[in-house]
């Protein structure tokens, strides 16, 4: 019997039939493709490394007390000095050796107000768009691969697109605001109000791939071939969808500590007496010319932060997306012929 | 479906009528969001040692003490009636407050997308002119680091360290200046209006740190889309026919290329301008730019419910007609587009 005549069904038991275990070797192939790319994108090597590095510190901040504490009898901090300590030392002091950022018009040690603030930050970046992704996604990948019309699945992926295109036309941080302001000052109420309003932009973003990789030629196939629904959702739209999601979610751990910062800065976000970034902007942004390493030191590890998650993202883009590659291969090729 | 006139007001017609659901939603979401969750306002304005027959007072004056479903007609009734409720702060209507600041942030957001067109586009091409390379990579750090400074410390930064320094006070006009009679609410103009030159500088002067604070974390947008989508046309015949027509490298770029990926910046463009109202809060606070914003600012943070709605109402009508415009501003500038 030729290979022609071979009935779809019998295609389906192939296509279906289980997948031989993966060889050991095959996560560290991945993980010596994942290093190349790094390595060809020198920007993209250095966002991996901040990134890396703000991680690794913000989890020491917020371990190394809790594991020294019970093998000490006292608690340990990475933390030269208490955060937000006023009075502790003397005030606006210039940075020295016992003070690398100085010391602010509290009194208090710039640099450990600043470190104390990061594992806030992170946890709250990484919170806000890692639920988004996990709502937004599932949202999304309902609305889009379910939205047969005149069916009762067809109807719930129109209800879910009309209300994210409700939350879509909202201004993200006025929106933010209002409910920040109106649930109170706290971590968690403004850490909510930024995921009420963030969550849309995965939906869009997940049911425009799902549209776009359910009429892919080798969708149709698999479809053609009797490969079950499920089948198709696991192994060919979500296996998809990760990459561009992991783009759009590494940029935006950036963008969330952006906004929720400004939330504490307006003044309706976290309460001043725990330390946040956009928290000690506004004590410190009139000393920009009499003590300017107050602004500075806090601008920086913003900047540091957000900068590595974008460098990432921004690179993994242009990894990833088989457009920006062929474009880059391209031009880099005709550059190659021209500059012969 | 086609590209005549009469397309293109059907094509509007059509998407202002599917606006009617979406800003209902809008208007249901944001009342539910500031009155459900919001500690009673009577009661932060009065302060802590209010007598309960005082507030009893205020919640009765503000019709805050009748049931939800009641205050939510009422406020419906103002909206349509044209006066968008009464704001218990500002002693105006809703309406008149938002038609008075309105023009002053429209002038300040405008203002910002020139130096974004001025700086942001001609960047872009430098990079995709010169893609993979130094100078590619400098134009990438400069707009991801654009992306990394929250706007509350560009412009804390710009109006106390720098604006102080040149003796640029906050607000639209310095005090010492001869009053210009107020028609449209925009500096700039309202000073060009009265002939008046010296308060023209004077407001430009005013205008151009808001500005740039405001379209700093923007900046990057413009270049990124340029640079992406003139990687697109590079390839193209069309530019190598210029080039082998012995074109000059510049008229290449900026007459040939920048035309045609221009159409995708412009519509980005204008969707940044409807996600920019956003940053306005932050930037009119801290330079005291008497515009929405502001408006904004004291309506969240004073627990001014009828302010804030109405503000967050009337951004998100912005947001929607800046991405209509810019879907139509994309069909007009590509001739390829049909409406429909």
């Amino acid at each position: 019997m030729s290979t022609a005549t071979v009935p779809a069904r019998r295609v389906a038991e192939l296509s279906s039939a289980p997948v031989p275990a993966p060889r050991p070797a095959a996560w560290r192939s991945n993980l010596i493709l994942f290093w190349q790319i790094l390595r060809a994108n020198p920007l993209t090597l250095v966002g991996f490394i901040l990134v890396v590095l703000v991680s690794v510190t913000a989890f020491l901040v917020v371990v190394v007390p809790l594991i020294t504490k019970p093998l000490l009898g006292h608690a340990l901090s990475i933390l030269p000095y208490p955060a937000l300590d006023a009075g502790a030392f003397p005030v606006t002091q210039a940075p020295s050796f016992a003070h690398p950022f100085g010391t602010d018009n509290a009194g208090a040690d710039v640099f450990s107000n600043v470190l104390a603030a990061l594992p806030t930050d992170l946890g709250i970046g990484f919170t806000v768009s890692g639920v988004s992704l996990v709502a937004g996604g599932l949202l999304g990948l309902v609305a889009g691969f379910w939205d047969k019309p005149g069916t009762l699945s067809g109807l719930i992926s129109t209800t879910i697109m009309r209300l994210t295109d409700i939350f879509l036309s909202f201004p993200t941080l006025v929106l933010a605001l209002a409910i920040s302001a109106t649930l109170g000052r706290g971590e968690y109420q403004s850490e909510l109000a930024v995921l009420i309003t963030w969550w849309p932009f995965y939906v869009r973003l997940t049911r425009g791939e799902v549209l776009a990789i359910k009429i892919q030629p080798y969708v149709i196939a698999a479809r053609a071939a009797g490969v079950t629904e499920t089948r198709i959702l696991f192994r060919h739209v979500v296996r998809n969808l990760i990459e561009p999601l992991a783009v759009y979610f590494s940029m935006d751990v950036g963008t969330v500590i952006v906004t929720y910062s400004t939330i504490a800065y307006i003044g309706v976000g976290v309460p001043s007496s725990i330390p946040e970034w956009g928290n000690l902007m506004p004590g410190y942004q009139d000393l920009i010319l009499t003590a300017p390493w107050t602004v500075w030191s806090v601008t920086a590890a913003i900047f540091v932060t957000v900068l590595g998650f974008s460098l990432l993202g921004d690179g993994l883009r242009d990894i990833l997306d088989p457009r920006s590659r062929r474009i880059m291969a391209t031009t880099a090729s005709a550059r190659g012929s021209t500059e012969k | 479906m086609g590209r005549s006139r009469s397309d293109l007001v059907v094509f509007v017609a059509k998407r202002l009528v599917q606006l009617i659901p979406v800003l209902i939603g809008v208007i249901v979401i944001t009342f539910f969001f500031t009155h459900i969750a919001v500690a009673n306002p009577c009661v932060a304005w009065a302060g802590p040692k209010a007598s309960p027959s005082a507030i009893t007072a205020c919640e009765h004056l503000y019709g805050l003490d009748k049931p939800l479903p009641v205050q939510f007609v009422n406020y419906l009734k103002g909206l349509v009636s044209g006066d968008w409720g009464y704001d218990p702060l500002y002693q105006v209507p809703v309406l008149t407050a938002i038609e008075q600041y309105f023009p002053a942030t429209l002038e300040l957001v405008l203002a910002s997308i020139f130096l974004m067109v001025v700086v942001g586009i001609p960047l872009g091409v430098v990079a995709a002119a010169s893609n993979g390379r130094i100078a590619d990579h400098l134009v990438r750090i400069f707009y991801l680091s654009g992306w990394a400074t929250p706007t509350y410390i560009a412009g804390a930064v710009l109006a106390i360290g720098v604006g102080s320094t040149l003796g640029i006070s906050g607000g639209a006009f310095s005090t010492l200046s001869s009053p210009v009679r107020t028609l449209t609410h925009m500096s700039v103009v309202d000073a060009l209006l009265a002939g008046n030159l010296s308060a023209t500088g004077d407001a430009l002067a005013h205008l151009i740190l808001p500005a740039t604070a405001l379209a700093f974390i923007n900046m990057g947008i413009a270049t990124r889309m340029t640079r992406s989508s003139m990687l697109e046309t590079l390839p193209l015949d069309f530019v190598k026919t210029a080039r082998m027509k012995g074109l000059g490298e510049f008229v290449v770029l900026y007459k040939h290329a920048l035309r045609n990926a221009l159409i995708t910046t412009t519509t980005v463009l204008g969707i940044t301008a409807g996600t920019m109202v956003s940053g306005t809060v932050v930037v009119e606070s801290i330079f005291r730019w008497p515009g929405m914003g502001l408006y904004a600012f004291s309506a969240i943070t004073d627990y001014d419910f009828n302010g804030t709605i109405g503000v967050v109402i009337f951004f998100a009508i912005v947001v929607v007609v800046a991405n209509l415009v810019a879907d139509v501003l994309y069909g007009v500038l590509d001739p390829r587009v049909e409406w429909r």
